[in-house]
């Protein structure tokens, strides 16, 4: 009897202990997301949509900044995502069992862990420093090379998941590998994937360091890809340390809709990843 | 063991296994085997877990080569040509050669188009001409009447028995001459299992066909030949009725009875 009431004893401490770990966390984001809110909401106007980053003691917005986030996001996905998938589908289905493989996977968990800083400084090297100058291609790539291992690891993943029946049964029917493939693996594996691939911007919408070293900033509406191209992280990243009190107003503004973008991506994720399995 | 058993003369033989060895790694999981699979009629692989039946069934299409460090070493003949020469063409084998698993695996997209897909591999037909065909395949595969309002909804929204009459008819649509089953029946119900030996027994008018099952009544039911395997060997193969009921081997008659495996 008293071996249960300890046990008993053991069990309401160890819950509690939880309980004081969750609500500790959660604490925290809730504060965060309330600060957040609260100063961000205050500067929203139709301004900010409309009007570009102004210079200290005027009024302005964040058009530039969010055109060009999204300019650079877009392309970065774009050359990351076929690349990561082609990959991914490399290591899963034609060398799933060679020495290459292993070295690729290792090197691209490598890659998924490396702090984004040293992915800017990369394209600093390779291309702003040989080019001469900031752009927004070169802050376009340093995005593209960290979708790739986010993009590489979700479309590995998710094929391994495609059960060997399945490709088995595919094969059975005389089917030539790369029409299992299109017709068969990437059906089955397709929420998946594109799980992976928002959660890839979701990552890179909200990357900082690389852009300072690679697309910079700028105060006006470009939309030469060749010159510096301002991007909410930047702009946030220099408003907020400013001490101009309405620079920091479109910083809290400006990380507010990054903040509310990154959420709407993950939900849509986890919505299509749930759905994905209930199928 | 290593002769090949002679048995009804006059029946055609279809495939023909000679002195076949297979390894898996380091490991002979099939020691010299030989047998024949007759034209048109069923033969059934049995034997207790491990012995090698599904490891020759998935050698008579080449599945086994979907996996690295294993190999076949002897003669598969289908109409004579040898299939584990490294030169064939494996999808073409495939076409010929068709299988069904054990447990259904239809493909996730509608029910018309598991089975369309696997034709429009083959034949460029028209619209109308693949209706036929995806509803002749459906019609053999006994599954025509639960679906014929449903075609375009999901084939995995069927009953496990239903998915499995699915996997034959789509097997079935790309005109095999030889069909492979792997335990068919092992995911379902009793009423699902009696359609399918059935099927079977339907298909083996226009088939060649090899079965592996578990469930000696069901090799008993379903097949004109049964070889019985233990531990990678052949231990005897024969008229099915000849087999349950006087067997040559201790083994055999030791199985069959339910001594052991």
């Amino acid at each position: 009897m008293s071996l249960y009431s300890s046990r008993r004893r053991t069990n309401a401490i160890a819950t509690t202990l939880c309980w004081t770990g969750t609500i500790f966390g959660l604490s925290w984001l809730v504060l965060i997301l309330g600060a957040l809110i609260y100063e961000g909401a205050r500067g929203l106007s139709p301004a900010v949509f409309t009007e570009m980053t102004p210079p200290p003691g005027s009024t302005g917005g964040l058009l530039n900044a969010i055109a060009g986030s999204l300019v650079m996001t877009v392309i970065g996905v774009l050359l990351g995502t076929p690349l990561g998938m082609l990959a991914g589908t490399y290591m899963a289905e034609y060398g799933r069992y060679s020495k290459l493989t292993m070295i690729v996977r290792f090197i691209n968990d490598i890659l998924l862990s490396a702090p984004s800083i040293v992915v800017g400084l990369f394209v600093y090297t390779v291309v702003v420093a040989r080019v001469g100058h900031f752009s927004g291609i070169a802050g376009a790539l340093a995005l593209a090379v960290l979708v790739v291992p986010v993009v590489v690891r979700t479309t590995e993943d998710m094929l391994l998941l495609v059960p060997s029946p399945l490709r088995e049964a595919a094969a059975a029917l005389g089917l030539p590998r790369s029409h299992m493939l299109m017709r068969v693996a990437y059906r089955a594996a397709k929420s998946g994937i594109v799980t992976g691939v928002l959660l890839a911007i979701a990552r890179v919408s909200g990357e900082t360091a690389p852009l300072l070293f690679t697309s910079l900033n700028n105060q006006f509406w470009s939309t030469d890809l060749n010159a510096p191209v301002s991007s909410l992280p930047v702009v946030i990243f220099q408003f907020a340390l400013s001490p101009y009190k309405d620079w920091q107003q479109l910083a809290w503004t400006g990380a507010l809709l990054v903040t509310v973008a990154v959420l709407l991506l993950s939900i849509t994720a986890r919505a299509l990843s749930s759905q994905g399995k209930h199928k | 063991m290593t002769a090949m058993p002679v048995v009804e003369a006059a029946i055609p033989t279809k495939v023909s296994v000679r002195d076949l060895d297979f390894y898996y790694g380091q490991s002979r999981a099939l020691k010299s085997i030989s047998l024949p699979l007759y034209t048109h009629k069923v033969t059934a692989f049995i034997g207790p877990s491990g012995c090698g039946k599904s490891t020759l069934l998935r050698i008579l299409n080449r599945m086994y080569d979907l996996y690295p460090r294993q190999r076949a070493e002897g003669e598969v003949l289908l109409d004579g040509e040898n299939i584990l020469d490294p030169g064939i063409d494996l999808n073409l084998l495939r076409s010929r050669v068709g299988m069904v698993f054990q447990k259904p695996t239809p493909f996730p997209m509608s029910i018309y188009d598991n089975i369309a897909f696997g034709i429009r591999l083959y034949e460029k037909l028209s619209r109308s001409e693949l209706d036929g065909r995806v509803e002749a395949a459906l019609r053999g595969a006994a599954l025509w009447d639960e679906v014929r309002d449903k075609l375009n909804s999901s084939g995995l929204g069927l009953s496990g028995g239903q998915q499995q009459r699915l996997c034959i008819a789509r097997t079935v649509a790309i005109q095999p001459e030889v069909i492979l089953f792997d335990e068919p029946c092992s995911a379902l119900d009793p009423i699902s299992t009696a359609k399918i030996e059935e099927l079977i027994d339907e298909l083996s008018e226009r088939y060649t066909i090899a079965i592996v099952t578990h469930n000696m009544q069901q090799a008993a039911r379903v097949s004109d030949f049964t070889a019985f395997m233990y531990l990678g060997d052949l231990v005897e193969f024969g008229e099915t009725n000849n087999l349950f009921t006087a067997p040559h081997n201790k083994k055999t008659q030791d199985y069959i009875t339910g001594r052991f495996g």
